[in-house]
């Protein structure tokens, strides 16, 4: 008797304790449900928009923006593919180039077309003849060189694609790999782009042979291996973006200490577009719109280290500065992407698992 | 007492209780439903879900296609490799984790009950996070560069083994903390040397604790992600990473399929072996708390094995310390102080101090939730069966808990979101559904804790309080749970962790307004901005001070446990 009264005691207790004190997440409203006065958008975990921001499309549209962001842009388009029937909410945004065509073969986006501010529909994606997917946001995948480590060794940086085979730059190049890492396939096409569908795989061989060095993700690249990332890495060429040189500029320098090697760059564009089957047509085209407008657009490069799509958006000063992008950069069919993207993958594989 | 007598008496004390023969099946199903039904919702519907896509890929039913997959070259190396690196790990791990758990829980010597937490840190610390700590360590440039270990097989068993021997440790030490020693001191006086001790009469006793331990790290070794990933260098697959990349990059669901069929059917293999290997003869045991003793002269290779496994675990934290008290190189707390913003370039949503927050309330739904589960599968099926065939159902309940160590967070992921989509199980945006995952992840760990020492409770005790005149649930109080209490608590400091340090399933679930402290460790890890690495270095130090505190408290509570795997 005396044990089960002490047990319901310390379980009344153990429940009051925890109700109070908010420790448990039970009866917590589900602050993001959907309901007729929001708009559910669905993206990947790299997706931010400042508070003020969001504050703004929800007074102009009158509806609450509910975020469900997850995975990154391969996992944001296969959720995609796999609930269109039932989709995860209004309007999706961050689907890039690479993996457009699969959405769009799957029938996930709804076509939207309205009156696209000027420069929009430079980006617009090849074969999307309907519309359905909205330019938002650009940004180059490129090889980076560490400027500093090559002065200090008296050494010319590479740059081109071939310069990286070259056995003077042997053992100094680290990227991510193509199939675990976006910014990976990104170059992988680059490749592809710049060698052909048959030749690609030889520049890849010499590239393995002159010791490039692969990883699972940027951040392993960029952080361990790469001379100025944020441990002590000893390899000076890394694979980034074009906009990579804008975060190493010294306290107190003119110059950033890395560079972008501009003939080396594959370029992404990110779209947004309105779900095929959405509950709330209305607020879902809103914040299509809403994403290209100057507000969102002058956001974009502080939040999510991307450029603008739309004509004469100011950039942060560091962007303006020491950001160059490449006026030229590779580019693969994004149907051929879709058709090949498995076999190119296995074939890559091979060859750099050897 | 002969196993005959003992049966005869057991039956004879049973036909006095109330118990018919229809009510016994009833009161096992009504013991097993809550349970059972939170385990088809959350696991085998999302599962079945998504195999179902693999296999009925153009409509139509196509298993063919599937099993063609098995047969290419690829799936042979994935294969192989997943099963040589987990076999190898688990069995380092084991070595390793062995002398330390004697000397964590049979001696007492200062510092004991921190190091005790202290090497429990890993099991809870970000794969993304440790990848790099580990391979600034042993990268070209850092100070065991020398050993060219890194994007080797090596470092992906090192990376295993740091892992999941605090897992041994605590398992085994549990079943060693309660070990009559009086056999083993009775066979030393009549002449044994301690090493014949140990292997005659203290390593068979722990036998069942052993292979529990070592079937637990197998799955967890054999699902491994980041460490496979990050350490191989890509140069090696698993047929978890094979899983992710077919799912999430290529939507490969057959080939998907075909590999997910295969982690099941190798997690049953394995359940059935060490199901097996686990038992003996009898498994009730007379816990003795022995009260632990000052180390002696034959304490000194537990003890430096110990201390060699201490250091094999430090360095890569101390790695991670040392990064993050660095801002542009030189020494400063900046890192910490920046934790309470949200990152350079507005990098997060919240701060990580919010994070931690949403974590530690979300491991406290996660721990209540899996230990009440837990404890209903552990009274299912330990009680005693009447009939073969009831003990049969009883064991499959047990080992069908076992099963989500074994399938991978992505397929769960993306099943939940296409089976959890209809009223009524329309959860996919519910808030528990983050706890909820991380409680099926925890429950195999708290099952494998209680079930044993329930195991050990001799039925007569149980019957005696019924022929007292007790009711079912005054014998389950009176009975069962002093001895199960401290267990439970070792459990529930367990699936703490587990929660605090989930990765793979949450970042899948987790909301945008309430990130963990894990998913917000990713982010920052995975943005440039200077301060960032920095930022996330800092940060997964705080969770490690916050499990080791959580463990520490946990282990006051605990006082010495009779709980074993």
């Amino acid at each position: 008797m005396k044990s089960s009264r002490a047990l319901s005691a310390l379980a009344a207790l153990t429940t009051l304790g925890l109700t109070v004190t908010g420790c448990s997440t039970v009866g917590e409203e589900s602050s993001d449900t959907s309901t007729d006065s929001s708009v559910v958008l669905v993206t990947h975990d790299s997706f931010v928009l400042p508070k003020a921001l969001k504050k703004k499309f929800e007074q102009e549209s009158g509806y609450d923006l509910v975020v469900r962001a997850s995975g990154d842009a391969g996992q944001l388009t296969n959720k995609l593919v796999l609930t269109k029937d039932d989709p995860i909410g209004d309007v999706a945004f961050g689907v890039d180039n690479t993996f457009a065509s699969r959405a769009l073969d799957a029938g996930v986006f709804a076509p939207y077309s309205f009156d696209e501010p000027a420069g929009a529909a430079d980006y617009a994606l090849p074969g999307d003849d309907d519309h359905r997917l909205t330019p938002v946001d650009n940004g180059n995948v490129c090889v980076n060189v560490d400027d500093t480590w090559f002065a200090d060794h008296d050494q010319a940086p590479p740059k081109t694609l071939d310069d990286l085979t070259d056995p003077a730059y042997q053992d100094l190049f680290v990227l991510p790999g193509a199939a675990t890492s976006s910014t990976g396939m990104a170059f992988l096409l680059a490749t592809i782009a710049a060698y052909g569908e048959d030749g690609w795989q030889g520049y890849w061989s010499k590239l393995m042979d002159n010791g490039a060095k692969l990883t699972a993700g940027w951040s392993d690249a960029y952080e361990v291996d790469f001379t100025q990332g944020g441990g002590s890495g000893d390899r000076p060429i890394v694979l980034s973006y074009d906009s990579s040189p804008a975060f190493t500029v010294p306290k107190g320098a003119k110059t950033s200490s890395t560079s972008a090697l501009l003939d080396t760059c594959f370029e992404q564009v990110e779209y947004a577009g309105v779900l095929e089957g959405a509950g709330n047509v209305d607020g879902a085209e809103a914040f299509v719109r809403f994403m290209d407008s100057p507000e969102v657009q002058a956001a974009l490069p502080e939040s999510m280290y991307v450029f603008p799509v739309v004509d004469g958006v100011k950039l942060p000063s560091d962007w303006a500065r020491y950001a160059v992008q490449p006026t030229d950069s590779y580019a693969v069919d994004p149907a051929d992407v879709a058709a090949h993207r498995d076999e190119w993958l296995r074939d890559w594989s091979d060859i750099t698992s050897r | 007492m002969t196993a005959r007598t003992r049966w005869s008496n057991r039956t004879r004390w049973s036909s006095r209780t109330r118990w018919s023969s229809l009510s016994r099946p009833l009161a096992l199903a009504g013991l097993a439903v809550v349970p059972v039904l939170v385990l088809g919702v959350f696991f085998v519907l999302p599962v079945s879900g998504m195999l179902q896509l693999g296999f009925w890929a153009d409509g139509s039913f196509d298993p063919g296609a599937v099993l063609e997959v098995l047969g290419r070259p690829r799936v042979h190396r994935v294969v192989w490799f997943t099963v040589w690196s987990a076999s190898v790990a688990t069995a380092v791990a084991v070595l390793l984790g062995l002398p330390a758990a004697h000397a964590l829980h049979r001696l007492r010597f200062p510092g004991r009950d921190v190091v005790r937490a202290a090497l429990l840190v890993p099991f809870v610390l970000p794969t993304v996070v440790v990848g790099v700590a580990f391979r600034q360590l042993l990268g070209e440039a850092g100070p065991l560069g020398f050993l060219r270990l890194d994007g080797t097989a090596v470092a992906i068993l090192a990376g295993l083994v740091f892992f999941n021997v605090a897992v041994v440790i605590r398992v085994v030490g549990a079943a060693w903390e309660s070990l009559d020693p009086r056999p083993g001191e009775a066979a030393a006086a009549l002449g044994a040397s301690p090493a014949q001790v140990f292997r005659t009469v203290t390593l068979p006793a722990l036998r069942p604790a052993i292979v529990s331990a070592a079937s637990v790290v197998f799955l967890f070794c054999a699902t491994a992600f980041g460490v496979v990933l990050t350490l191989g260098g890509l140069r090696y697959s698993s047929v978890e990473t094979e899983i992710y990349l077919l799912t999430t990059n290529l939507l490969d669901l057959q080939a998907a399929a075909a590999l997910s069929i295969l982690q099941l059917v190798a997690v049953v293999v394995l359940l059935l072996v060490a199901g097996r290997l686990r038992a003996v003869p009898d498994p009730e045991v007379s816990r003795v708390l022995a009260r632990p003793r000052w180390p002696a002269r034959g304490d000194v290779w537990a003890l430096t094995s110990t201390l060699l496994l201490l250091v094999l675990v430090a360095a890569p934290i101390a790695t991670l310390v040392v990064g993050s008290l660095h801002v542009d190189g030189d020494w400063s707390l900046g890192n910490y102080r920046a934790l309470t913003t949200n990152g350079t370039h507005q990098a997060l949503l919240v701060p990580v101090t919010d994070a931690l927050v949403t974590s530690l309330r979300t491991a406290v739904d996660a721990t209540w939730m899996s230990l009440s589960m837990g404890l209903l599968v552990a009274f299912t099926v330990t009680r005693r069966s009447r009939s073969r065939a009831e003990r049969r159902v009883r064991r499959g309940l047990d080992g069908l808990f076992m099963l989500p160590l074994g399938v991978s967070a992505v397929t769960l992921g993306f099943g939940f979101l296409i089976t959890l989509d209809e009223p009524p199980l329309d959860l996919r945006s519910s808030p528990l559904l983050v706890p909820i995952a991380q409680a099926l992840v925890a429950l195999p760990l708290v099952v494998r804790t209680i079930v044993p020492v329930l195991a050990g409770i001799n039925d007569r005790q149980r019957q005696a309080a019924a022929s007292l005149g007790a009711g079912p649930l005054r014998a389950v109080l009176t009975v069962d749970l002093p001895v199960v209490w401290k267990p439970l608590l070792a459990a529930g400091g367990f699936a703490f962790a587990v929660s605090l340090g989930e990765f793979g399933a949450t970042s899948f679930l987790a909301r945008e307004e309430h990130p963990t402290l894990p998913v917000v460790i990713y982010r920052l890890i995975g943005h440039p901005g200077p301060m960032n690495y920095g930022m996330a270095l800092a940060a997964s130090v705080v969770l490690a001070a916050t499990t080791t505190v959580v463990m520490l408290v946990v282990e006051r509570l605990r006082v010495p446990s009779v709980g074993a795997f």
